[in-house]
């Protein structure tokens, strides 16, 4: 997939090409599978996982009914301890200050540690378009980035593609951007990330600005928080002079007691590690040791607005674990893109709406990408009720009701498109309301059965294009139980 | 002991041999099972597509209905699901919406009282051998809402493994969802039949004969894509298995 998000067709025809795409669906289904049993295992270790999924929740929910007061708190300690804080009310505000601040220091590159809130901003187009070069350094970043495609997944962003995929990237691409792929190159792990390796170094040991996100931040020291596998965040954290970080407003914890939790539940059911390689943690600016220069960009975007819904707010104790993406049947057939927007699964489908709003043809069919099986629910290491949420949203679409929207109370519309079905639920709950109506309708079914086909025209079709209709029986069970006394009289 | 047959609007219409099967079982474990004929449907299908406010009606109509039995036993993990979870949270909501404790209060008599067809046998009756014989190769799929939403566990499990003749074989990837999902079906049918198809190798690659689930919903989709393949195996709910004697098999 090239291009941007913007123009996505609705959930339905997106996932439609995805799921006649042999090879994508062998890439998903192994790569999903492989993941999921590894952290059912890492997860089956720790015999207080339900404990620490309760404390993580709380310590979630308890951050975000005081956000304004750790915010606040944050800002005080990071300044104390040297950085300088930026308040960016939505994507526009926060890359033009990302703009300005690299701008200030004369570069017109900077390396980029993986982050979830710059994709979702869209800062490297941003970036590109005030001449600044933004380099991902993130592995899988890094393939998307060469080939000039989307992110699929929130931890392992190149999961659409196979080995063979990433070789023919790494060979038309990596020259144009710096060192070249050997030419013989072949697709063993090894060797695709040596040379993604070499051709990284070059850009770890030239960068004067660095670009990161943050796990987490606490507000009693102004610590921000970085975890990662590869090495590559720890590069970018410590060598540039200039550290600016760009975090969602819902990342900040309490104390660093409250890390202890997250830093267990995270990696388990991330990439189900104990613990993973490489956590870093910085606290403004220390003399003789790392960046000079250290900004926090505090992000809402969407966020206050989310808040403000009872229902909805759980989204924002995301840790970004992936865990519900693995394990999602919806997922696995129609990959990451089908959800057009940087947060694909069952939470993107619960937080795009809810950040962007339910206005376009994509966000208002995202709630209803999923069967709700609740397997995400199972596994969610804060446990958001996905279902829950989805269902809501659900709500949201077809019924409008209060909602806010940039901070001000709105009311929203019905989403147009649903009105056959709202008139199909409302002849129901009518029948539904009259078992004498509901029994009519029964016995006509019934008499007519050797009439019904097997297949339906038009918009029938969303069935019975796959499946036969269910032979409707002789009589309905509430005949056969008045006309046998409930069997007694022993008619069958 | 009143209990009465929660049915379900799709068991009543597309499936009586389902709730025979219930009547029948449950007579002969010494049950005194009624069908109030006031009963229609949940509001899960209404509730699920976002028309929670087109639910309650259906809500309030299936507790005044259920009310005053001791006990209320469904053949589906799914409309027991809804009951349990979803009416408290319904209240809930009216509740935050500034519209009183009404809506809690008249669903609250039936939410503690709804027993999804397994649990009631297995924790109400304490049987697990309810004295079936089933001469078949089964495999057993355990629906979602059953799975996850009312943790009905081993329950199935254990009662199938106590009928006399039948063979049970281990599903593969059984915990993941057939595909159905009510009104996701028709929403994104191209993701549907594909989780439904993977559903389907699995249950062929079992070699059983019978593909057994305790809700009918989920073995519509699945018999439908079966039916429309021409292949096996047959879909039966658990409540058929469970009432099959020697004397009165099923098929």
């Amino acid at each position: 997939m090239t291009g941007t998000y913007l123009g996505m067709p609705a959930f339905p025809q997106a996932a439609r090409d995805a799921v006649r795409d042999p090879v994508l669906r062998g890439n998903l289904r192994h790569a999903t599978h492989t993941i999921r049993a590894k952290r059912a295992r890492a997860v089956g270790e720790l015999s207080d996982w339900a404990e620490l999924r309760e404390a993580g929740r709380r310590i979630k929910d308890h951050t975000l009914r005081h956000l304004d007061r750790y915010l606040v708190q944050l800002e005080e300690s990071v300044t104390a301890a040297g950085g300088t804080v930026h308040w960016a009310a939505d994507a526009g505000e926060a890359n033009r200050i990302v703009a300005r601040l690299v701008k200030e220091t004369g570069e017109s590159e900077v390396v980029k540690v993986k982050s979830m809130a710059t994709q979702e901003i869209g800062l490297n187009e941003a970036l590109e378009a005030e001449g600044i070069r933004a380099y991902e350094t993130d592995l899988a970043e890094l393939i998307v980035q060469l080939g000039r495609d989307r992110p699929s997944h929130i931890l392992v962003p190149a999961i659409h593609l196979n080995r063979g995929e990433i070789r023919d990237v790494f060979r038309s691409e990596m020259g144009a951007w710096g060192r070249p792929a050997p030419e013989d190159l072949t697709d063993a792990p090894a060797e695709l990330a040596e040379a993604a390796r070499l051709h990284l170094r070059e850009k770890f040991l030239r960068a004067k600005v660095a670009v990161s996100g943050a796990n987490f931040m606490v507000a009693e020291t102004g610590t921000l928080v970085v975890v990662e596998s590869e090495g590559n965040g720890r590069m970018c954290l410590t060598l540039p002079q200039t550290l600016i970080s760009v975090v969602g407003i819902e990342k900040v914890v309490p104390t660093w007691r409250d890390l202890e939790v997250f830093l267990q539940t995270l990696p388990r059911s991330s990439t189900a590690e104990r613990m993973n390689p490489y956590t870093s943690m910085w606290t403004g600016t220390t003399d003789e040791d790392g960046p000079r220069a250290f900004h926090l960009v505090l992000l809402d975007n969407g966020r206050t607005d989310t808040l403000a819904d009872q229902v909805g707010r759980q989204a924002l104790r995301c840790i970004r674990c992936s865990a519900c993406l693995n394990v999602c049947p919806v997922y696995e057939r129609a990959g990451g893109h089908a959800y057009g927007s940087v947060y694909p699964g069952p939470i993107g489908a619960i937080l795009s709406p809810q950040l962007r709003g339910t206005g376009s043809e994509i966000d208002a069919s995202l709630p209803y990408a999923s069967s709700l099986c609740g397997a995400c629910y199972e596994v969610c290491p804060v446990a958001i009720d996905i279902p829950e949420v989805l269902v809501h949203l659900r709500e949201r679409v077809v019924e409008g009701g209060p909602a806010v929207r940039q901070g001000n109370k709105v009311v929203l519309r019905p989403a147009r498109g649903h009105a056959a079905e709202r008139a199909a639920m409302r002849a129901a709950r009518w029948v539904f309301a009259r078992p004498g109506a509901l029994r009519a309708g029964q016995r006509l079914a019934s008499r007519t059965r050797r009439l019904h086909p097997r297949a339906l025209p038009g918009p029938g079709r969303a069935w019975s294009g796959t499946r036969d209709l269910p032979a409707v029986p002789p009589e309905p069970f509430r005949d056969w139980w008045q006309r046998t006394n409930g069997g007694k009289d022993g008619t069958e | 002991m009143r209990v009465a047959l929660f049915l379900t609007c799709v068991n009543d219409t597309l499936y009586p041999d389902t709730g025979r099967a219930v009547v029948r079982l449950l007579t002969r474990l010494g049950v005194d099972i009624d069908f109030p004929t006031g009963q229609s449907c949940c509001g899960q299908a209404h509730y699920n597509t976002g028309y929670r406010h087109g639910a309650e009606p259906l809500a309030r109509r299936l507790s005044e209905v259920f009310r005053d039995y001791e006990a209320i036993v469904t053949p589906s993990g799914s409309c027991g699901a809804m009951v349990r979870e979803v009416y408290p949270r319904m209240g809930e909501r009216a509740r935050a919406e500034g519209r009183g404790d009404t809506l809690a209060r008249t669903l609250a008599p039936v939410v503690a009282k709804t027993y999804e067809l397994t649990e009631f046998l297995v924790d109400v009756l304490g049987v697990t051998d309810v004295g079936a014989w089933y001469s078949h190769t089964v495999t057993y799929h355990p629906t979602c809402h059953g799975l996850r939403g009312l943790g009905l566990g081993d329950r199935p499990r254990r009662l199938l493994e106590a009928v006399r003749g039948l063979e049970l074989v281990e599903l593969p990837g059984a915990e993941e969802c057939c595909g159905f999902g009510g009104t996701f079906a028709l929403k994104n049918p191209e993701v549907s039949a594909a989780m439904g198809a993977d559903k389907l190798r699995n249950a062929r690659s079992t070699g059983a004969e019978v593909l057994c689930a305790a809700d009918n919903s989920c073995l519509m989709h699945l018999g439908g894509m079966m039916s429309r393949l021409r292949t096996g195996p047959r879909p039966v709910h658990i409540a058929e298995i469970l009432a099959s004697t020697e004397e009165e098999p099923a098929v």
